[in-house]
């Protein structure tokens, strides 16, 4: 599973190993108990971008590769964008209004137990897809891309 | 009223959409991306059609104001959207073949309609956080498209716009965060309320001196317009139509007509005429001395604006009328320019004036429309511009102010003057011999490049009671009692 060539030294890895599944485990509740404890989507989503990054600074960028491929990551972003938008939209039809609650509405439920917020969990875990995604997106774009400017090219031809 | 949320929804899924399915489809099916955001663009601009003359609020959510958000169609947005949404139809049907020069159309489609959203959302925001996201999702959208072809220039001015911006972002959420440690509340209409029954003590002043300064960033009314002329044309040429055409408007005069005259009820004595005489003056004179083509057009943008101002600032009805007027005719005509130049540059590769001439023999449509543009802002008759800058003019002599009538003149005589320059260098005089075999731009330019110049003529006829009555009459009134904005909200 380790790869001995690229990331930092085995005892990184081996802590990365341990500790990446609770990290993410961890912004999962967050996310999923957002409309009872403090946190919430975007809290949750950092979280979880967290454990990617966590992986892509001690494993190198193959591993991630891997895991969470580029395309893999924009459609999640996408389509984390886009839940969000369609429960928003199932409002005006199913709760009289544009982001309604329309499943709180329905079933109630009683506060403080976790199938209280009707549609607030389902927005949560959309922002959650859609933070999670982005924030690893700008971190793996900012790490392993670089803009070469035509001047630089000049610049590095005249040092040479 | 049930429509309202939809000019937000709708472009906003549209974004996401194109980015989805463009990974979907690896890539492969660019047509894909220029077909949905066609189709967003001419239905969100055919259903503002239905929105003149029309005023109401939405409730999001069944949280009634002042604690929930709001979303409010009245005369002046519902006037600015569809402006707003033509201009953005006629840049996504341009964009079909210009874009093909850039890779990754997808994103491009996708940050242009969360442009769209965010434009969109800020004409119909009836809330002040809410406002400031919107102006900072179409900002934001607008500085990661400047930067689009990602050369050296487009990137440097993407950043300085970007510093600019947010500089502007940061002081209209400063007074922001000041209006709601005064009232506690966040909505526009409680708060113009809750101002108009307080005293209009120091805080406050500061305030609406912090909402002036970032919207006249935003509007680049001089001395704030240093981004502008470097912004404008690194973008490519739909997304500077978009730009000079619209965003300048909805995100700086929109909100700063919005906040000082219905939320303040401040209408700044002659402080906005004078910062328009300022930028109709500099913005021209500087544009006289461009070589490049955009950013001669740049310039003219902070000039019109000035015009916009101006008439604005006067406070009379007929002032105002003319300033939105003039800023519809502006809207019409610069995106038209700035479309002109990009099929200029489609074909030659060239945005210095030296280095074309007589393209009129080989570009009969980019001439001619771009001959129209051309007469149009500079204010001949019959085009809408003349009627427009003809009775700002008219305002300013009514209002007794002589001085800034014949100002207004002058700037327009410039006007004339740099955009015959233009004329002159690109379109007339002799055909260099390397670029004889030259074609006409291709068929969805030359397309939204006639609806443009058509619309030239067409808006013309604004001025005919009916129509102005429709049209025009109740943005003006709107602007003028900051009441009807309140009882739209409060009932």
């Amino acid at each position: 599973m380790t790869n001995n060539k690229s990331g930092l030294s085995e005892i990184v890895k081996s802590v990365c190993c341990w500790i990446e599944g609770f990290i993410f485990l961890f912004g999962c509740y967050i996310v999923l108990f957002g409309h009872l404890t403090p946190g919430g989507g975007f809290a949750g989503g950092v979280i979880m971008a967290a454990s990617f990054i966590l992986i892509m600074l001690s494993f190198g960028k193959e591993r991630t590769d891997k895991l969470f491929p580029r395309t893999r990551t924009t459609l999640v972003e996408s389509f984390g964008a886009l839940l969000f938008i369609a429960v928003a939209w199932l409002g005006i039809y199913y709760g009289g209004g544009f982001f309604a609650n329309f499943l709180h509405q329905k079933f109630g439920g009683t506060p403080f137990t976790f199938l209280s917020g009707g549609t607030i969990p389902i927005s949560n875990v959309a922002i959650a897809l859609k933070v999670m995604a982005g924030l690893f997106l700008v971190f793996y774009v900012l790490s392993t891309h670089k803009v070469i400017l035509d001047e630089d090219i000049s610049k590095t031809e005249k040092d040479k | 009223m049930n429509t309202l949320p939809y000019f937000v929804l709708i472009p906003l899924a549209g974004a996401f959409l194109v980015v989805f399915l463009n990974v979907l489809t690896r890539n492969k099916v660019r047509v894909i991306s220029e077909i949905l955001a066609n189709v967003i663009t001419l239905a969100l601009f055919i259903m503002t059609i239905f929105m003149f003359n029309k005023s109401g609020m939405y409730v999001i959510g069944k949280w009634v104001p002042p604690l929930g958000i709001n979303l409010v169609l009245d005369g002046l947005s519902g006037l600015m959207l569809s402006i707003v949404n033509l201009i953005a139809f006629t840049a996504t049907l341009f964009s079909i073949n210009y874009m093909r020069r850039y890779t990754a159309n997808n994103y491009y489609y996708a940050l242009f309609l969360l442009m769209l959203a965010g434009m969109n959302g800020v004409l119909l925001s009836g809330d002040f956080f809410n406002l400031f996201v919107f102006i900072e999702i179409a900002s934001i959208a607008s500085y990661a498209l400047v930067g689009f072809g990602t050369e050296a220039d487009e990137l440097e001015a993407s950043f300085k716009y970007m510093v600019m911006g947010g500089i502007a972002s940061t002081f209209i959420l400063l007074a922001i965060a000041l209006l709601y440690s005064q009232f506690g509340v966040l909505n526009m209409a409680y708060i113009s309320e809750a101002i108009a029954n307080s005293e209009f003590n120091i805080l406050l002043k500061f305030t609406l001196f912090l909402f002036i300064a970032a919207f006249s960033v935003k509007a680049a009314i001089i001395p704030f317009h240093a981004w502008l002329p470097d912004a404008h044309p690194a973008a490519p040429a739909p997304i500077s139509a978009m730009l000079s055409g619209v965003v300048i408007k909805t995100l700086g005069l929109y909100a700063m007509i919005r906040v000082m005259y219905n939320i303040f009820g401040f209408n700044g004595g002659n402080m906005l005429a004078y910062m328009g005489l300022i930028s109709i003056m500099v913005g021209g004179l500087l544009a006289l001395g461009q070589m490049d083509m955009k950013r001669l057009l740049a310039y003219s943008s902070i000039s019109q604006i000035g015009y916009i101002i101006l008439g604005i600032g006067l406070g009379t009805k007929l002032g105002i009328l003319a300033a939105l007027f003039h800023l519809v005719n502006h809207s019409v005509f610069k995106s038209l320019l700035f479309m002109n130049s990009g099929s200029v540059y489609h074909r030659l590769g060239t945005r210095n004036l030296d280095e074309m001439g007589g393209l009129n023999k080989v570009m009969p449509i980019t001439g001619g429309t771009s001959l129209i543009a051309s007469l149009s802002i500079s204010g001949m008759p019959p085009f809408n511009g003349f009627f427009s800058k003809l009775l700002i003019i008219i305002a300013c002599i009514q209002s007794g102010h002589t001085i800034f009538a014949f100002w207004a003149i002058a700037g327009s005589i410039f006007t004339l003057a740099y955009y015959m320059k233009m004329q002159r260098y690109a379109f007339f005089g002799s055909l260099k011999e390397s670029y004889k075999s030259i074609k006409e731009s291709p068929f969805f330019m030359s397309v939204s490049m006639i609806i443009l110049a058509i619309l030239c003529l067409a808006t013309s006829f604004l001025l005919i009671p009916q129509l102005r009555d429709a049209v025009l009459t109740p943005a003006v009134e709107v602007i003028l009692n900051a009441d009807t904005y309140k009882a739209l909200v409060i009932k």
